[in-house]
């Protein structure tokens, strides 16, 4: 307990989490602060080629291995089967209708890169190692959710289509060709590759993240501000439960495939996030009559603060326990 | 200077369904239109700003288009089988355009 409250402390009082809480203070505040949109794309391209970049070198470096195409494929499950878990627990302390109920679900399956970024930021900087491959199996738990919520929805009688041009968003979205790309860059180019840009992608890394999570804190404190109406008691219950579930999943799946502690608290973390990108884009797709601003408010203005400042710390804290780190 | 009559459609949609309006617009026989970004709003869906978003999934565009009178319903009937369930507003207004054979 001591450890968990320790990190959770430290967690708390570092850049990363203040930029957050000055964001989301600052715009329930309605101060003018913002973060020019052109500017926060780029930052969340840098943060993107950065993070797989490194996990490709730290894959080429330590080679391949069983684990990560286990790895991968307990993501994939991993990723359609929450959204069943979500389903039925919306049904069981929410009023949400069907369709709203399997757009949240969908969301609560895939994952949100952010939070990831910010985990493997944090382990980096408490020095526990973890599996590069995990930025692999970040993006392959992108897509499998949405399907499993369309398979919801579909055994209501209402069945949905998938179309090709939402398949195509869904898997080519910019933030996974991203990911994956950069990450097959580092995998070929490995630590000689990372020498010759670790001054552009290794020191930076952090002070780019507190000005990207400066951004996210604002677009969370707007969401909550002018959502926060649709959050009744049940639902807004859901978004804090969740995720601890969630992580229950993440956290089982990574004993069993025998990763490192930082490999088994990103599983939790991949598993307690909830996505905000991808899903939401799909949604508006697939399920248009689903009501975005309950799941965007969800996802964005309550569980993404609740793992970025309490989550990532207990789960760190749990994985150290249990794997006698 | 001679005028001529046009009916002026602006679909207000989100951005996320641009590029499937657009393509059943040219599907429909429209020539040409124009797209515009659109900075925030408020509507029965909540109120945005285009700052503060991080994805496609609630960003809204502005699809403006201009065509002869005659060919008002065939765009219509393909803008709606888009637009039917998605967040956004339909007008139409008159106007007149000096050069009638580029609508």
């Amino acid at each position: 307990m001591d450890q968990i409250l320790s990190l959770a402390a430290n967690n708390l009082l570092s850049p990363i989490i203040l930029s957050f809480a000055l964001g989301v203070a600052a715009a329930l505040a309605r101060s003018d602060l913002s973060v020019p949109e052109a500017a926060a794309k780029a930052l969340s391209i840098y943060l993107l080629f950065a993070i797989g970049f490194k996990g490709g070198v730290s894959v080429s470096a330590h080679g391949i291995d069983a684990k990560l195409g286990f790895s991968l494929i307990a993501g994939i499950f991993l990723s359609a089967a929450l959204p069943i878990i979500a389903f039925a627990l919306l049904n069981v302390m929410t009023g949400l209708s069907r369709l709203d109920a399997a757009a949240v679900a969908a969301h609560y399956g895939s994952i949100s890169i952010v939070t990831f970024v910010a985990a493997t930021s944090v382990l980096e900087s408490s020095g526990i190692a973890s599996e590069g491959y995990m930025v692999a199996v970040a993006a392959a738990m992108e897509a499998p959710a949405i399907l499993s919520a369309l398979w919801l929805i579909s055994r209501g009688g209402d069945g949905r289509r998938m179309d090709r041009d939402l398949w195509r968003e869904i898997l080519l979205n910019g933030s996974i060709v991203l990911l994956v790309g950069s990450f097959f860059i580092g995998w070929a180019t490995g630590e000689d590759g990372l020498a010759e840009i670790s001054s552009f992608i290794v020191a930076p890394f952090k002070g780019v993240l507190c000005l990207f999570l400066l951004d996210m804190g604002l677009v969370a404190g707007r969401g909550l501000r002018g959502g926060g109406g649709v959050l009744r008691p049940g639902v807004l219950a859901f978004g804090l439960v969740m995720p601890v579930i969630g992580s229950g999943f993440g956290l089982i799946a990574g004993l069993l495939l025998g990763l490192s502690t930082g490999g088994v608290a990103l599983m939790m973390v991949l598993s307690a996030s909830a996505s905000y990108i991808a899903v939401p884009a799909a949604m508006r797709v697939a399920l248009p009559e689903a009501n975005p601003s309950i799941y965007l408010t969800l996802s964005l203005g309550v569980t993404f603060p609740f793992n970025l400042t309490l989550g990532i710390p207990l789960y760190i804290a749990v994985a150290s326990a249990l794997t006698g780190a | 200077m001679k005028t001529h009559k046009a009916k002026r459609v602006e679909i207000t949609i989100e951005a996320i369904m641009q590029s499937r309006l657009t393509d059943a617009l040219i599907g429909a026989g429209v020539t040409g239109f124009t797209v515009l970004p659109v900075l925030g709003g408020t509507g029965r869906s909540g109120t945005w700003v285009r700052a503060g978003e991080i994805g496609r999934a609630s960003g809204m565009v502005q699809v403006i288009c201009i065509i002869r009178p005659e060919r008002l319903d065939s765009l219509l009937k393909a803008a709606f089988a888009v637009v039917e369930k998605h967040i956004g507003v339909v007008s139409i207004v008159d106007c007149e355009v000096l050069r009638a054979e580029r609508f």
